[in-house]
């Protein structure tokens, strides 16, 4: 099938290029699509790592003993596998991954604000990947993804500390960098009659997930350089030895690191506002409380974090003030949860991969919420803080929210993305292996930690040993379960049905042009046709045949 | 049709308060309270429970009546209906979950100050909900003090977990006082007459406190029976309260990550009965006196696990500084 590029309205569109080239994804491209696939690509290839990471960490706690590798390297192998899964798999997949690809094609621009911020940011994250596996040659850091002193200012791994430090500090660039750039995009690249309250949710969970990074990352680059003079030069800065405080690290840690969780997770809020109403082809429900309360999980986001330190020997008061904030998390979330199963309500629901990981990701997400509302409670906390209760909150929390939103956002976008259609059949496999994977590994985590199993130890008590083989068993299942993903995601690249412009009938504007989009988004400007939700019986005829003509003017006729 | 529909949704909903109460009273997730704070725990964490199994039923009941109802048939290209908000249901599950968290902030605070015991609450001074919680417990421990009652049979008389004013402050000169010394990768009890083990003993039914320090790194302290933990951290002194009441053998763990051998620090905590406990005190003085170096004499040589040797040694060099660094 050629495509014969008639650009219809060639307004001094003189050598406008129509086509991205496979080698162009190796390079320095300064194209928001392509830098979009290359953190997807990538993270995706950290997510197999960390992957393997964690399958040891299963393999190691299927019997009650340190049996399997050397306990401290047992350390180095939960460090690396949470430190790989936060910053170079989820945090680059949501917000470079989508954002990037998805941001200005949804407000109708041709590019970021800073394209060439926008490739630096990307790039910084090769080394800092490459260096965090580079550790493995010597001895990775072993104090935990927390790092905290003065274990990692003691630890044996003393270089392998300093490599972690420095690529935290290289992603934590990178993360301000991109920052920068989509909250300068969205607030003043929206094409013309696009305002505020008519561009896509997801911008709106890109713009609170954008105020986040540019108020907390700096802080915990802070931490790591003063962490790294620790380290490094022997300063005293969290070492109780030469008068420093350790717990001053917790909080400067944790000021960024709460936030980051919701940087982890708004985004795929975004991403499940987006993919619900086409599959369920009905409006998204209450589309201002979606969008206000992504800024109000902003806002309050930024004043919990001592609830990671109610054991840690905080002041009365500040573990009262942080449990309330805490508290109020869940109304905001609360909304959110109970607009997408009202979009859902009612709905002609397609139960295609898209959706049904969506649906995934509600259900999943729902229990980590719960636990997390039971963890904020103080009292609560401080019996599971650090036991598998907690390992089983965030992992619902960031496996069955974080990563069922990116295979949502994956199965939806891929069409747009590559031009070609996923298989469906492999697509259904895939959901029902990660979503028993998943609670499986996962859910009787909660038992052993409320039971006295805490986290991050190699060997433990041996009445935990059959509820861990069933975690065990679990892990391995979500192993397999990538296994349909990677060979349907590869085959369909290359060999998979052409997808059509609009394969859903979405009303988003980044399908209103061409699968996949030409380097420039659109030919000609791209035209505002209706709101982004606007599905629904009495909109339909109107909008379906200025859609068609649409997407029949801003991108290459057939 | 419409008043149908209506006795449905009562039913339903009362089936979902009936099944989360239910399972908030029959959980079974928590193992057995030893101490008198964790009988309060308990009442907390099963409403919490009951509440968020409430939210969860509906969900997930919506969800999957969802996927049958509204599924999509085969030849139905329509749309469902263009329904973009409705304000009062909106209201409704914003104020709802609102009133509910700051309830349970609420009882979770009342819990916490009843959990913290004496707890130093000065930085609180002026919250109201505080003062009444402490006078209450100040006219309690007022009226009961003279009186010859064990703590733990008022606590037991008090099993159904419902929030009560506090466990009862004992005086002052009742609290038994045990220094315990964290490092990698074991723990230090320190008694009176210098007195040294590695094995916690205390008393039902005594309010016992722990003034902790940590020699190397952090470490926390942690009994899941008792449903307390507190972190161990170098340079300052943290402690933690309790009253034990259930006799027995409970684990003591260290929950804070403190090195390769971090899943190995753990140790027994026995909750003897007074005269057991007075015993025992008097076995380890004997010991204490005949060799101050001793730590865990009270058993043979071979019967200590690699833990408890490990305890021993560590101790003769606990009391130096600057052995910051334990390398293994």
């Amino acid at each position: 099938m050629t495509q014969i590029l008639t650009p219809t309205q060639s307004s001094g569109a003189i050598a406008e290029p129509q086509k991205t080239l496979w080698w162009e994804f190796f390079t320095f491209s300064v194209d928001h699509k392509i830098i979009g696939i290359q953190y997807l690509v990538t993270s995706f290839i950290f997510y197999l790592i960390g992957g393997v990471l964690a399958s040891i960490v299963r393999a190691e706690l299927a019997t009650p003993d340190s049996d399997l590798i050397d306990p401290a390297f047992y350390n180095s192998v939960f460090t690396m596998h949470g430190t790989i899964m936060i910053f170079l798999w989820i945090v680059p997949a949501v917000t470079g991954g989508f954002g990037n690809y998805l941001v200005p094609l949804m407000i109708g621009a041709r590019d970021m604000a800073f394209p060439r911020l926008n490739a630096i940011a990307f790039w910084l994250t090769i080394p800092a990947g490459l260096l965090l596996m580079s550790s493995f040659f010597f001895g990775p850091a072993s104090s935990g993804w927390t790092a905290y002193p003065p274990l990692s200012i003691l630890t044996n791994e003393h270089l392998g500390q300093a490599v972690w430090i420095l690529s935290i500090l290289l992603v934590g660039t990178s993360s301000i960098l991109a920052g920068v750039n989509f909250l300068v995009t969205i607030w003043s690249m929206r094409m013309p009659g696009m305002d505020l309250f008519s561009m896509p949710l997801f911008c709106w969970a890109m713009m609170a997930t954008s105020v986040l990074v540019i108020l907390a990352t700096p802080v915990l680059a802070g931490a790591m350089v003063l962490l790294g003079f620790d380290l490094l030069i022997g300063t005293n800065f969290f070492n109780p030895t030469g008068g420093g405080d350790p717990v001053v690290y917790q909080h400067l840690f944790w000021f960024y690191s709460h936030p980051a969780v919701y940087v982890m997770v708004l985004p795929v809020f975004g991403i499940i506002s987006e993919v619900l109403p086409p599959h369920s082809r009905k409006p998204i429900f209450g589309y201002k409380a979606i969008a206000y309360s992504s800024m109000m999980i902003c806002a309050l986001g930024l004043f919990v974090w001592a609830h990671h330190m109610f054991t840690s020997g905080t002041p009365d008061w500040l573990r009262i003030f942080f449990m309330v904030a805490t508290l109020l998390v869940a109304v905001p979330t609360g909304i959110k949860v109970f607009s997408w199963v009202a979009t859902l309500w009612g709905g002609k629901l397609r139960l295609e991969s898209p959706l049904l990981f969506a649906m995934g990701f509600i259900s999943t997400f729902l229990i980590g919420g719960l636990s997390g509302v039971m963890l904020g409670s103080a009292p609560i906390d401080i019996h599971v803080h650090d036991t598998y209760f907690v390992v089983a909150h965030f992992h619902y929390v960031l496996f069955g929210g974080s990563v069922f939103g990116i295979y949502a956002g994956l199965y939806h976008w891929f069409p747009k993305m590559t031009g070609r259609m996923l298989n469906e059949f492999w697509g259904k496999v895939h959901f029902v292996l990660t979503f028993i994977g998943m609670h499986l590994t996962f859910g009787p985590m909660h038992i052993l930690g409320l039971q006295g199993m805490p986290r991050r130890v190699a060997q433990y008590d041996p009445q935990f040993a059959p509820i861990n083989v069933i975690c065990t068993i679990g892990a391995f299942i979500l192993a397999i379960s990538t296994i349909p993903f990677i060979i349907n995601a590869v085959y369909s690249w290359f060999k998979g049905d052409l997808a059509p412009a609009n394969p859903w009938n979405a009303l988003t504007m980044e399908w209103t042009t061409s699968s996949p989009p030409i380097p420039h988004n659109w030919i000609g400007n791209p035209v505002l046709i209706s709101g982004p939700y606007d599905y629904g019986e009495e909109y339909k005829e109107t909008i379906k045949e200025a859609l068609k003509e649409a997407i029949a003017t801003s991108h290459p006729a057939t | 049709m419409k008043k149908n529909n209506l006795i449905s949704i009562i039913v339903i909903i009362g089936l979902i308060i009936a099944a989360s109460i239910w399972y908030g009273r029959n959980n079974h997730l928590l193992p057995v309270a030893a101490g008198d704070e964790a009988l309060l725990y308990d009442g907390l964490f099963n409403t919490i429970l009951a509440i968020a199994f409430g939210f969860f039923l509906v969900v997930e009941g919506v969800l999957i009546y969802s996927i049958v109802k509204f599924r999509h048939r085969k030849g139905d290209d329509t749309d469902g209906p263009a329904i973009h908000e409705n304000l009062k249901l909106e209201i409704a599950w914003t104020a709802i979950p609102t009133v509910i968290v700051m309830w349970v902030a609420i009882y979770s605070f009342d819990v916490y100050t009843a959990m913290q015991g004496t707890q130093d609450m000065s930085g609180m001074a002026h919250g109201g909900m505080h003062q009444t919680v402490a006078q209450a417990e100040n006219k309690t421990g007022n009226k009961k003090s003279g009186m010859p009652i064990a703590n733990a049979t008022l606590a037991s008389a008090n099993s159904e977990g419902v929030l009560m004013a506090g466990t009862l402050p004992a005086g002052m000169g009742d609290v038994v006082n045990i220094d315990v010394s964290a490092m990698q990768f074991a723990w230090i009890f320190n008694y009176p007459n210098e007195i040294a083990t590695a094995e916690l003993h205390v008393p039902v039914g005594k309010k016992i406190r722990l003034n902790m320090t940590a020699v190397d790194v952090l470490h926390a302290f942690w009994v899941p029976q008792l449903r307390i933990k507190q972190d161990v951290i170098p340079g300052r002194s943290t402690y933690l309260e309790f009253t034990p009441r259930v006799v027995g053998e409970y684990p003591v763990v260290c929950a804070e990550l403190c090195g390769a051998y971090h899943g190995g620090m753990r140790t027994t905590m026995v909750i003897d009965t007074p005269e057991d406990y007075s015993t025992w005190l008097k076995e380890q003085q004997e010991v204490a006196s005949n060799d101050p170096e001793a730590i865990v004499a009270s058993r043979s040589t071979s019967q200590m696990s690699e833990q408890e040797y490990l305890a021993g040694k560590l101790a003769q060099i606990g009391d130096d500084h600057h052995m910051m660094h334990m390398s293994h």
